[in-house]
């Protein structure tokens, strides 16, 4: 394995696109391509690479055995084997057999271990914790339970007592945990109020695939990448985020017949300087250059007349609308060369199989969801779905991210269904031998704003650290603390949610469990327990099986709600759940997924190999007996209802979205020339953290500021400064820093939170109520120098630059 | 002629709702993601009275004498908690919804009078405002529950 820090992206295996007749047969339904001779490549061409992360001083050998398992570091989901020596997790192997990542691991997944062993075991929490006169204090599993649930009952005898539920959970659960949760939420409390810090990460994400193509899910595969002739990444640093996806692009990039890549990015990073064309758009424009992109496409004829007239919606609308936006006019609003944009859009409009990447850059931006559906546009007009090195992903940071998104802990009603339609409503009610009584589902700054208010009493954290990351942390926490407010945490360590608790529930991690996780092309992958929890930690989902069996929650007949009681059956109900829904899981079983490779959905009986792509042919799934949503205007997030959808009369066919430019609320400009960022790292590597120390806590608060912008406002390391919105004001040294010019951060900071809170708005898309980030234009200016000495506190605690941080909030 | 008299009135309602929305962002600061839409159609609505502006003008000139009580308020100020902002909002409703069947009959009007450039205008607007009384229908869905039978 080589040095992580000096060579990220390891060695080089390159190689080239598979042969005309390999990418028909790898166009055929996994059984007919069983049917191929094997020489004609039923697997990928891309070589293995086999790397094995150990403990040091260990050899593959010394290890006792190897668990299979998959990584839980992103939602590119890496297969790897867990080496165990003496009932303990000593290291990694990348599993040569499977289709995502054939034997790589990412470096570092040194880093993010699970850390029952070694790394962060000291700070694992072993024992439950209950609020005794205002500490926690350690108990026992029974004590702990009783107290949670005779809070839970005691709310539910109310009155509107569903509603003084929520639930926070995050994409570190398991598949099983997450559908146990969403029953016992939906149906045993019978609350909406339900989701979790996939929100802060994907939730547009989702909403742009429910309004492009009617359901959530990722039409293509990472096999694309064999295929493609192009690769276009918007506000997406793979690099940085999907390592092994990145070293897939990388090894075809170094191989003959290399893709061409197009990076969209306001930032430097390395896909940028990979690529071919670097797009370094102004924050925040991202709808604009699209449009233009799409309007080049247009009135050059580059579009699939064929496929748009058969397979899409909403041409005409789109035309009317990005017929404004010629290349000129995005090259003024984004603040890059027109002559780049036409360059781009010569080489969308004249490849034959594009792979499209999005993220943060476009999601955490303003008019995240309508910039999300251009790029899904963009596909749609090209006719570049559903076919081997065609396809788009709606990426997610989060691991399991997507399993929320499936099973209903994330917004959406279990099995991707639609809570505005009867029939799906119905459905879940006769499954689970419930009444249906839901509504629209609450997202996750709102179930906050209810608990702020008092009507929420009680809110479950499961695996997730919103003190640590949402929006207006100050009060967040203030909530949190709050007297009528009971909060459950279940963590592996004593977070700053976790201090703030009345019940802490210590959890078993990776490794520590049995499960199931779902990647970001729909690969379902198998992680067994390898070693045990530490001290009295459970696994999430035996919490949950423990908290319904208290509450003895039951169905119309009397019976137990929740009839599955480890993580096989629970993974067989869940089945049950998405038989016949997009996400249909009814052809796997554990058996299927031990050993060899993951399997992507939808795999049913008749479809054991799972779908390699959806959406093959252009039929897409917008049929309103089948869709997700029946749709929202992009601008105010509107939903347009059943009427109006059916009035459409979709058949099958996709949505072209078209949306106007619109700035943000919050530019710099008008004596307010510079942008005020607030926040920490939340979203991407949610490794659980232990809360720092108190003494860790007691430093100076500070603001970055790049050093361009400080010398021209004349002001140096360690200098008292004065940041003003037009909201408000506050001072704080300054630090000189590589934070991107223009830009002005501050890292989140007990003593200054409130003052931080004021001086910013939190940016909404609309839509997928998705905050972008605590966001305002300032002005900054020097209110006094300060002697040397502050620097070596910079050094102490600077080790992060700036800009990385930022690419994090 | 009473066309002037009804855009006027619309003209009015317009930068009413212009500022009711801005009223409710600023009366609600903690509500999540009332800052950007609630700004962004604050903006919408006076645009939409701005382009009225011409045809009032060009309308007054043969205009007989304003009648009685055209003019009635329907948004006074926005009231605290999760009740208050059902309220602002189902108040906002009727007052967007004014506007809404405001733009239906000036489209009459407009299409007597022969007048193909206000129709233009009409079609326009009379189009964003259908799409934010969906927005405040969704909204107060979505708080409904929660405001009428939990919070106490």
């Amino acid at each position: 394995m080589p040095d992580p820090i000096a060579d990220p992206w390891g060695r080089r295996t390159p190689y080239g696109p598979p042969g005309g007749v390999e990418r028909l047969a790898a166009a055929l339904p996994g059984r007919l391509r069983d049917a191929l001779p094997a020489e004609l490549g039923l697997g990928s061409p891309w070589p293995v690479r086999v790397d094995t992360l150990l403990d040091d001083g260990l050899t593959e050998a010394d290890a006792d055995g190897w668990v299979q398992g998959v990584s839980f570091l992103h939602s590119g989901g890496d297969a790897l084997d867990f080496a165990v020596r003496d009932g303990r997790l000593v290291g990694l192997r990348g599993r040569a057999a499977d289709r995502i990542n054939h034997g790589r691991l990412d470096p570092r997944e040194t880093y993010g271990r699970p850390p029952g062993a070694g790394r962060g075991e000291r700070a694992r929490l072993t024992r439950p914790l209950v609020r005794e006169g205002g500490e926690l204090v350690e108990t026992d599993w029974d004590t702990a339970m009783g107290r949670v649930v005779a809070r839970s009952k005691e709310l539910l005898d109310a009155p509107g007592g569903w509603g003084r539920f929520g639930f926070y959970t995050s994409g570190r659960l398991f598949l099983e945990e997450h559908y146990t949760l969403a029953v016992l939420a939906r149906a045993g409390i019978g609350t909406p109020h339900l989701d979790g810090n996939t929100r802060v990460c994907a939730a547009t994400a989702a909403a742009a695939l429910k309004a492009s193509f009617g359901a959530d899910g990722q039409p293509g595969s990472f096999t694309d990448i064999d295929h493609c002739d192009t690769i276009a990444l918007w506000g997406h640093n793979v690099a940085g985020t999907h390592t092994v996806l990145w070293e897939r692009m990388l090894d075809r990039r170094h191989g003959p017949r290399p893709p061409v890549m197009i990076a969209v990015d306001p930032d430097d990073t390395p896909p940028a300087r990979e690529a071919d064309v670097h797009l370094a758009v102004r924050p925040g424009t991202n709808v604009a250059l699209m449009n233009a992109l799409l309007h080049e496409l247009i009135a050059n004829n580059r579009y699939d007349a064929a496929y748009v007239g058969n397979h899409t919606l909403g041409f005409a609308e789109l035309c009317r609308v990005v017929e404004a936006y010629p290349a000129k006019r995005a090259a003024d609003i984004c603040a890059v060369p027109a002559g780049l944009i036409e360059q781009a859009a010569e080489i969308l409009g004249s490849c034959e199989r594009l792979v499209s990447s999005v993220l943060r850059g476009f999601y955490q931006s303003n008019q995240g969801t309508a910039a999300a559906c251009q790029v899904n546009n963009l596909h749609l007009l090209r006719g570049m779905l559903g076919r081997p090195g065609a396809g788009v992903f709606q990426m997610a940071g989060q691991p399991s991210a997507h399993n929320a998104r499936e099973t209903g802990t994330g917004g959406d009603l279990p099995g991707m269904r639609n809570w505005e339609n009867p029939e799906h409503v119905r459905d879940l009610g006769a499954l689970w031998n419930v009444d249906p009584v839901w509504g629209p589902p609450t997202h996750a700054l709102q179930i906050f704003r209810y608990a702020e208010q008092g009507s929420i009493n009680l809110l479950w954290i499961a695996a997730a650290d919103p003190a640590a990351s949402l929006p207006h942390l100050d009060r967040v926490r203030r909530t949190l603390a709050g007297e009528d407010l009971f909060v459950v945490v279940q963590d592996l360590f004593l977070t700053e949610t976790a201090r703030l608790a009345d019940v802490v529930l210590p959890a078993a991690t990776w490794g520590e469990k049995l499960g199931t996780l779902t990647s970001a092309d729909r690969t379902v992958h198998i992680c067994e327990k390898a070693v045990e929890p530490p001290g009295d930690a459970r696994p999430d989902l035996d919490i949950f099986l423990d908290y319904a069996h208290r509450m003895d929650f039951c169905d119309r007949d009397g019976a137990p709600l929740i009839r599955w009681h480890d993580p096989e059956s629970a993974f067989e109900a869940w089945k049950a759940c998405s038989k016949g829904r997009p996400c249909d899981y009814t052809g796997i079983t554990y058996d299927r997924l031990r050993g060899g490779s993951g399997i992507q959905w939808p795999c049913t009986p008749s479809t054991p190999h799972g779908t390699e792509r959806l959406y093959a042919g252009g039929l897409f799934a917008t049929d309103p007996s089948e869709c997700q949503t029946y749709g929202y205007d992009l601008a105010t997030g509107a939903e347009w209802g059943t009427e109006r959808y059916r009035a459409k009369d979709p058949r099958g066919r996709a949505f072209l979205h078209a949306a106007d430019y619109r700035p943000s609320a919050e530019v710099t400009g008008e004596g307010y020339p510079l942008l005020f960022v607030t926040g920490r790292a939340v979203c991407l590597f949610p490794a659980p953290a232990p809360a720092p120390e108190p003494g860790d806590a007691a430093r100076e608060p500070w603001v970055e500021v790049n050093s361009q912008d400080a010398a021209a406002l004349g002001i140096g390391d360690g200098d008292l400064v004065r940041v003003e919105s037009r909201h408000s004001a506050l001072e704080a040294p300054a630090r000189v820093r590589g934070t991107r010019p223009g830009v002005v951060f501050m890292p989140f900071d007990p003593g200054m939170a409130r003052a931080a809170d004021e001086l910013t708005v939190t940016g909404w898309d609309p839509v997928s109520k998705q905050p972008i980030f605590n966001v305002a234009a300032v002005r900054v200016t020097k209110v006094s120098g300060v002697n040397a000495g502050a620097g070596g506190m910079a050094e102490d605690l600077g080790s992060l630059e700036g800009s990385e941080r930022l690419e994090e909030v | 002629m009473h066309l002037a008299h009804y855009l006027r009135l619309l003209h009015r309602s317009q930068n009413a709702l212009a500022e009711a929305f801005r009223e409710i962002r600023r009366g609600h600061p903690h509500e999540p993601d009332m800052y950007g839409v609630c700004e962004c159609l604050a903006v919408q609505c006076g645009e939409q009275a701005r382009r009225l502006e011409p045809f009032v003008r060009r309308y007054s000139a043969g205009a007989c004498e304003e009648p009685e009580r055209l003019h009635s308020a329907l948004f006074s100020g926005t009231r605290p908690g999760g009740l208050g902002l059902l309220r602002d909002l189902h108040d906002l409703y009727l007052l967007a919804t004014e506007c809404e069947i405001a733009w239906s009959i000036v489209a009459q009007g407009a299409q007597g009078a022969r007048d193909e450039e206000l129709l233009e205008v009409v079609r326009h607007c009379g189009g964003d405002t259908a799409v934010q009384l969906l927005w405040l229908r969704t909204r107060m869905r979505h708080v409904a529950p929660q405001a009428l039978v939990v919070a106490s």
